[in-house]
């Protein structure tokens, strides 16, 4: 299955990291905490001089992490952070392998550049959003982080506290923040500007999304498209791929009603609404701007994809006629580099991992691993994007997802679960109807008791708490004992045979009656509420 | 009133006093009053009888009703006094199998003192009677003695499997069947014999052939068949109390096993035929999980020192290794640094429905932080860190994502879904279902091998170490 054929040599193999060459780029695909995890898996690790300084690790760390300095590229395995310039993929040797984020919807012209060399590209961007996945999810591990420092960046210019407060200089409401998409990076916002002590609010087309925002503090705030005669929820939007989707024109014009009325109310608005290969839909116009508090403040998170806000400038802050902040960076994983570095790092050492199956230092590609598959744009060169699609695992769960095969789910349709209810009930009916008619008369009215004392035992238990069911069925042990009536009435008499049995059993069901209710009040006296 | 009405009167009101004590028994509130119920109830109803049966015994019969009773009651309170919280499913069969024993007496001493008055279709009413409270006590006597042994690991547990197993039981009931018919034709003692013998028989066969694993299931099923027994004992006397009181109890059994079933996505009637996980299924088996990952007490104790919430998934393996004190004491020692701890209880873990429950209790855990698999479930993603301790296939997300697994469609709890999650095992082995679990091969998993008591103990003592200097490092976990 290995695609580049490994090498044949016994020593391990070579992993290269070059120092990042795109302007402004201040992380690093292998960390010292990643170079010994590598090394764990067989690898040696090439450290261009000088990768790690914007992040702050020094080519020292990295050599006493084991890694050694040199030229990143002759190694037939390269780790990158960008997709690698026209002169980079020049310097790659042939049939070595490259793992960067390349971004193989945005730019099939780099695809289609890499594929003319005969080499094997991994897109880090690439990897599905199943759950097997996650460990390899970069763009999850830099949505958390991007989310993270919007809050920050709107903390810093925004001129009041996120929290409110009552000094003896008066008081301080706490600042109001609006979360526009709960992607990974919305909950990441949502939890550091929860954490900074703001009210939060957040949007999404997805209601699935509403606990995990009410989960980190926030307040979900529902878009409800007002269409007569149909109910909300046939608007709403089930992803299958993991991604939110373009959303309809009725919902998108509710939405814009509410966007409308939070922006004059809030302070900070955050928006991370990313459709994938679409340009970024825009969700607050420049009325919505306009009706801001001076002072406050909008993050666009999508400002790199044409951004959510009206007026957003990509890669800078603008500040509105009325004052209002616009960030619009699109180096948010960046402005935490250390940190953006070690997680990218990490995702990275995940996926040789997975790449690494006997850890001796020897890279496998396999095809059949849906994972591999989806991230391979470049196989030897030759040109793999786009992959077949993957459905996401978890997708399948949400009510009302078109999935035809459900055979474990319950019976057809309610009429004709109904139908069999009423046969099986009527069939119980006429069985119980002959018993009793064909029985001696003596005999129905224990028929009665014993059926009425099984119907009313089914709804008295039916509501027992689970914990209980120990001392239940110890309490039950010890009410069965009740069996001892018979004994008491059949000993004593004549017959010497039946005074034995009934003084056997008297004693057995002693022992049950006793023994049973003690047992059950012990346990019940260690049952305490904290 | 005669003394009749006044011991039939008596009879109402203890039975109304037992449907008390079980409602009662439902709710952590009232559970209490509910045994006091119970136990009016009991006293009751004796008390009539005792009275009702004074008329026309003899003194050494009251002798032996006194001696009985004192040493039946002598030996319960001792057994209930000293007993292990963890040796409660034993107890708890061994006492069924005393109801299905003493039900059985009753109704041979059906036969050996048949009213004169019966004549008949009422003789023959009686004589079917005999049988089948007979044939219900045999088979709950040693089914439930062959649970006690399984429990108690006195014989294997894994599920014996005859061949022909369904078939043997099938033939038993239609043996039965033609046995009634011919006893009720012409009664025999050597027909009776035969039914004890071959009720006996399979009683013992049908737990033999079930799996220690669907014990909580075995028990409820045999507390069901007492409840029966009793009732099948009601008819034979013609007594209302031991009917109402029989179904009662036998219905509540069955709702119980009804509950375990579903717990495990499985038929009653698949439990019942036995033999499940006796050979390991390879389905999915031999499909690479990849690497397990370890982690050592210490590491353990740094990551719960990080976590800002906890959820502790125990399983019978708890029980075993009676690892619940220092459990409880590490929930409190982490309640104690803020930290919110939690107990997630999947309904079949352990070996009795609500085993769980009843160690955390024993322990000193406040029932409020112990919740059920529903209750817990959809708290996990936000949890920091799981500790599985002693379970495996009710954390298994193979019942969930693979839909070829044998345990495909089982509800399980969800603690893959944490941050970390630390699993406690004695070795790699599978579960009770044979099933190889994927936990154990996933990314935030962690196994931490050994015994699970002396493991919770040296987190426990390396928490306490590292807590005075307060600048403990973040460790990489691995």
């Amino acid at each position: 299955m290995a695609a580049p054929e490994p090498e044949p040599e016994v020593q391990r193999q070579r992993i290269g990291i070059p120092a990042e060459s795109t302007p402004g780029e201040t992380r690093v695909a292998a960390t010292p905490a990643t170079v010994g995890r590598l090394a764990e898996l067989g690898y040696h690790v090439i450290v261009e001089p000088g990768a790690g300084e914007a992040s702050r690790f020094s080519d020292a760390a990295y050599e006493e992490a084991g890694a050694s300095l040199g030229d990143p590229w002759s190694a037939p395995v390269v780790l990158k952070v960008n997709g690698p310039s026209g002169e980079e993929i020049g310097r790659l040797r042939d049939g070595a392998t490259l793992i960067a984020l390349i971004g193989p919807a945005l730019h099939p012209e780099l695809v289609e550049e890499l594929a003319r060399r005969p080499i094997t590209v991994l897109a880090m961007d690439a990897v599905p959003r199943i759950s097997r996945a996650q460990s390899l999810d970069v763009l999850s591990s830099m949505a958390n982080i991007a989310g993270y420092r919007a809050v920050v960046e709107a903390a810093h210019a925004f001129g009041r506290f996120f929290t409110g407060q009552v000094t003896a200089a008066g008081k301080v409401p706490p600042a109001r923040v609006l979360v526009a998409g709960a992607g990974v990076a919305g909950l990441a916002a949502i939890g550091a500007a929860r954490s900074l002590g703001a009210v939060v609010r957040a949007t999404d087309p997805r209601p699935e999304v509403a606990e995990q925002v009410r989960s980190l503090g926030g307040e979900f705030l529902e878009v409800r498209p007002e269409q007569p005669g149909q109910p909300a929820s046939t608007e709403r939007e089930v992803s299958t791929d993991g991604y939110a989707k373009a959303t309809s024109d009725d919902y998108n014009r509710a939405a814009a009603r509410l966007y409308a009325e939070q922006a004059a109310d809030v302070d900070i608005i955050i928006t991370t609404a990313l459709v994938p290969g679409r340009p970024a839909p825009k969700l607050i116009t420049a009325e919505d701007v306009a009706r801001m508090k001076p002072g406050s403040v909008i993050v666009d998170m999508a400002a790199a994809q044409g951004g959510n806000v009206e007026g957003t400038v990509a890669g800078k802050a603008v500040v509105t006629g009325n004052d209002v902040t616009i960030i619009g960076y699109t180096d948010l994983p960046g402005r935490l580099p250390a940190q953006a570095s070690q997680l990218y790092g990490t995702n990275l050492v995940n996926l040789m991992k997975l790449l690494t199956p006997g850890k001796d230092g020897r890279l496998v590609l396999d095809f059949d691993d849906v994972v591999q598959r989806s991230m391979t744009v470049v196989r030897a060169g030759e040109k793999t994007w786009p992959p077949p699609p993957v459905q996401v695992s978890a997708a399948a769960t949400p009510a009302g997802a078109p999935e035809p095969a459900t055979p474990p789910g319950p019976p057809a349709g309610p009429t004709r679960s109904a139908r069999s209810d009423y046969a099986l009930v009527g069939a119980g009916a006429l069985a119980l109807f002959l018993v009793t008619a064909f029985s001696p008369h003596e005999l129905i009215g224990h028929f009665l008791v014993f059926v009425l004392s099984i119907v009313v035992g089914f709804y008295v238990i039916g509501k027992v708490h689970h914990a209980l069911h120990t001392p239940l069925m110890s309490v039950t042990n010890a009410i069965s004992g009740i069996v001892v009536v018979g004994a008491l009435l059949q000993i004593g008499h004549a017959n010497t045979a039946v005074t034995v049995l009934s003084f056997a059993a008297i004693l057995l069901a002693s022992i049950n009656i006793f023994g049973g209710f003690a047992v059950t009040r012990r346990m019940l006296g260690m049952f305490s509420k904290g | 009133m005669t003394t009749t009405t006044a011991a039939q009167a008596a009879y109402v009101v203890a039975s109304l006093l037992f449907i008390l004590s079980l409602a009662g028994l439902s709710q952590h509130r009232t559970s209490r009053s509910g045994v006091v119920w119970g136990i009016a109830g009991m006293v009751i109803a004796l008390a009539a009888t005792i009275g009702l049966a004074s008329r026309s015994i003899t003194a050494t019969g009251l002798v032996l009703i006194a001696v009985a009773t004192a040493v039946g009651a002598g030996i319960g309170l001792w057994r209930a006094r000293v007993v292990e919280m963890t040796g409660m499913p034993e107890l708890i069969a061994v006492m069924h199998s005393f109801v299905g024993l003493a039900a059985a007496l009753v109704g041979w001493n059906g036969y050996l003192d048949v009213d004169a008055e019966l004549t008949g279709s009422l003789l023959r009413i009686h004589h079917a009677e005999v049988f089948l409270g007979v044939f219900i006590g045999a088979v709950t006597f040693t089914g439930s003695v062959v649970a006690y042994l399984k429990l108690s690991a006195r014989i294997k547990s894994r599920p014996l499997m005859l061949p022909g197993r369904h078939a043997l039981n099938l033939g038993a009931l239609a043996a039965f069947a033609v046995l009634t018919v011919a006893f009720v034709a012409r009664p025999h003692m050597g027909l009776l014999i035969a039914v004890t013998v071959l009720a006996l028989a399979l009683g013992a066969h049908l737990v033999a052939s079930i799996g220690g694993g669907d014990m909580p299931v075995v028990v409820s099923m045999l507390n069901s068949y007492s409840g029966w027994a009793a009732a099948a004992s009601g008819f034979l006397l013609a007594n209302n109390l031991l009917i109402v009181t029989g179904a009662l109890v036998g219905s509540s059994g069955a709702y119980l096993s009804y509950i375990m079933c579903k717990a495990m996505n499985r038929s009653f009637l698949s439990v019942i035929a036995g033999g499940f996980g006796g050979q390991p299924v390879t389905s999915g088996d031999d499909r690479d999980h990849g690497e397990h990952q370890e982690i050592s007490a210490e590491d353990t104790a740094e990551l719960l020192r990080e976590a800002s919430s906890v959820i502790i998934t125990p399983g019978y393996g708890m029980a075993v290794a009676q690892a619940q004190y220092p459990v409880a004491e590490l929930a409190r020692g982490l309640r104690d640094r803020g930290i919110e701890v939690r107990f997630g209880i999947h309904p079949v873990a352990g070996r009795l429905p609500g085993h769980m429950n009843v160690l955390l209790a024993e322990a000193n855990v406040p029932y409020d932080i112990v919740l059920d698999m529903d209750e817990i479930n959809d708290d996990f993603a936000a949890t920091s860190v799981v500790l599985v301790i002693g379970a495996n296939d009710t954390v298994n997300p193979a019942a969930t994502d693979d839909p070829a697994s044998p345990i495909a469609g089982m509800p399980v709890l969800h603690v893959w879904e944490a941050a970390h999650v630390v699993v406690f095992k004695r070795s790699m082995a599978v579960g009770y279902a044979g099933v190889q679990n994927p936990l154990f091969f996933r990314e935030n998993s962690r196994m931490l091998f050994g015994d699970a008591k002396q493991r919770v103990e040296s987190i426990l003592s390396s928490l306490d170490a590292t807590d005075a200097p307060a600048v403990a490092m973040v460790g990489t976990a691995n």
